[in-house]
């Protein structure tokens, strides 16, 4: 038998079109920057509000990184994900007035400690609760997709009333820590501080994600999960194990966001969370269900578009991120980066 | 010790509303290659898929070195050092051939020499090392699925047709690589439509239909019986070179 090559190679030339397709949506977020850049008068609007646009995007990274990775994972929809946000606000916000005589001071490093006690504690709270929702509420629906749908709900319901009976149903107004009010000026634009910390703050968590997906076992046990379980189960993973560790891990970060959020708005609710999930969702949705990367990318759009969109034309932002999420999915209709499921 | 690394007795299992097994039983003799042969849909993968715990059977009885696994879940059966190689062949297509491989070695970092051997015998994964397991031809991807499983030193092999839709020059590759396997006392239970193959490789031979073991025997009584063949699978070695 004469040996036929196994792989045949191909001199083709491709197009610059080509070249660039697989970097779509890294480049459409440099695009939109651009098109903003034209459309807005003067730079230093433009610096403010990309700088803003960058920062709520990372928030809403933050709150739906977990969401993403566990409907990739299991299947799961979690309609309740909402709740940890909430939850995890309510939790920090309460560590912050509770130290006060931090925030209050005219320190960065009081302040800046401040912020990793109460966003720790809501991480913790709201990782122990991912963990009891995912026993009592979602391990029963596995495999059930409305069902699933309708008891996260409802789970999102009782979450929001036990926060109504625990924190009572006002309204909570709050200051963000002493260092962190005000704004610096760069190249004539005024940058919120806050705002600067929230993008250090996601940049942090995405690379920090990435190099968990990337580099470790358990990370590349979870991307391979997402595209094939079965096959991860028959390697000799418990994928249920790790699923419940994304779940926990997930519900940790969607509080870490809670309090981000809380501080951004300076009020939280018992709905917050609920609120949030509209723009959690389309982020999800339009960076490819399961896909870190692809819900990163689609966060910054969403934030940066809502930002130039409410300056320029503030009626429309109410619907800006709803026409981006029906462009994308009419350009790629299974999110930017879509993850490549086993059938 | 029993002469069987494997044994199924009477298994039943029921997909939805239909009963794909309907009482198979199967001895996989240690250290041999065991085909199971059968016309297409008569409930051979189910069979294989069954052992590994991806669907249940509901009567019945699986032993694996005599310990019973017919309840026990997928991972642990792997564990027990079973090697799965599915139909589809399971690439995680995002994940490098790197990260494939290391993702198989279950208990630990890939052990070099091993490594070695299986880049002496897929040559090709050592080239394609760092890519994407998703940019890999058919043949490649099929070489990958194989190299996986036996990126560890595993109990027993259920590998579900590794020449399916392959050229020829690959078909030899994989032959080459499953008789290695065997030559180091590797036991194989091996679901394999390509007869040439299937005569080459196999020790023994079970033939399956609706849903039941129909015969079981030598390889080489039933490669040499054309009327045989002609009885069970609806085949003649005339036309199945």
């Amino acid at each position: 038998m004469s040996a036929a090559p196994d792989h045949n190679p191909t001199m083709a030339q491709t197009t610059l079109v080509q070249r660039l397709e697989p970097h779509a949506p890294v480049l459409l977020v440099l695009g939109l920057m651009i098109l903003g850049l034209i459309a807005i008068p003067s730079t230093s609007s433009w610096l403010t509000l990309t700088v803003s646009g960058l920062a709520m995007g990372m928030m809403i990274f933050i709150m739906a990184s977990g969401l993403t990775l566990v409907f990739g994972l299991m299947d799961v929809i979690n309609f309740g994900h909402g709740a940890f946000v909430s939850v995890g606000a309510f939790v920090g916000v309460s560590l912050l007035l509770g130290l006060e005589h931090m925030t209050g001071a005219p320190s960065l490093a009081l302040n800046l400690t401040a912020m990793l006690v109460a966003i720790l504690g809501a991480m913790v709270a709201t990782g122990l609760m991912g963990w009891a929702f995912e026993k009592v509420i979602v391990k029963p629906v596995y495999g059930h997709h409305l069902k699933q749908i309708l008891v996260t709900m409802g789970g999102l319901i009782v979450v929001e009333q036990l926060i109504i009976v625990l924190w009572g149903p006002e309204e909570i107004y709050i200051t963000r820590p002493e260092a962190l009010k005000g704004a610096v000026t760069f190249a004539g634009a005024a940058i919120e501080k806050y705002r600067l910390v929230a993008v250090g703050i996601g940049a942090v968590v995405f690379l920090g994600m990435r190099w968990v997906l990337r580099s470790t076992k358990i990370g590349l046990i979870v991307r391979a999960g997402v595209e094939n379980g079965e096959m991860v189960e028959a390697l000799g993973y418990r994928l249920r194990l790790v699923f419940v560790g994304v779940f926990l891990a997930g519900s940790a970060l969607a509080g870490l966001g809670g309090v981000l959020w809380g501080l951004y708005q300076e009020v939280i609710t018992a709905h917050m969370g609920n609120q949030s999930m509209i723009l959690i969702f389309i982020v999800v949705i339009i960076g490819g269900l399961g896909s870190v990367e692809g819900c990163f990318i689609g966060a910054l759009m969403v934030g940066l578009l809502q930002n130039y969109v409410a300056f320029l034309e503030p009626k429309v932002a109410l619907i800006s991120n709803i026409g981006l999420m029906v462009a994308i999915l009419m350009w790629r209709p299974q999110g930017m980066i879509p993850v490549v499921k086993a059938k | 010790m029993s002469d069987n690394i494997l044994t199924l007795k009477g298994v039943k299992t029921n997909i939805a509303q239909y009963h794909i097994l309907q009482g198979v039983d199967l001895d996989v003799p240690r250290g041999a290659v065991t085909m199971l042969l059968g016309r297409n849909g008569v409930g051979k993968t189910t069979t294989l898929r069954t052992i590994i715990g991806h669907w249940r059977a509901h009567e019945g009885q699986i032993l694996l070195d005599g310990e019973d696994i017919t309840k026990v879940p997928t991972p642990a059966i792997a564990r027990m050092g079973v090697g799965f190689v599915p139909e589809d062949m399971g690439i995680f297509s995002d994940l490098s051939v790197e990260e494939n491989m290391t993702l198989a070695a279950v208990s630990g970092p890939i052990n070099d020499s091993r490594l070695q051997w299986l880049f002496s015998v897929f040559p090709a994964l050592e080239t394609f090392w760092k890519k994407d397991a998703g940019t890999l031809s058919g043949g490649q991807k099929q070489m990958l699925t194989i190299a996986r499983a036996m990126i560890e030193d595993r109990k027993l092999y259920l590998i579900d047709e590794p020449t399916k839709g392959l050229a020829p020059a690959i078909i030899s590759t994989m032959a080459k690589a499953l008789r290695e396997l065997k030559s180091q006392g590797a036991s194989i239970l091996l679901v394999e439509q390509n007869f040439a193959v299937a005569k080459a490789l196999g020790d023994t031979a079970n033939v399956m239909d609706d849903g039941r073991m129909v015969w079981s025997g030598e390889m080489n009584t039933l490669a040499t019986d054309g009327d045989l063949q002609e009885r069970l699978m609806g085949l003649t070695m005339d036309g199945h070179h």
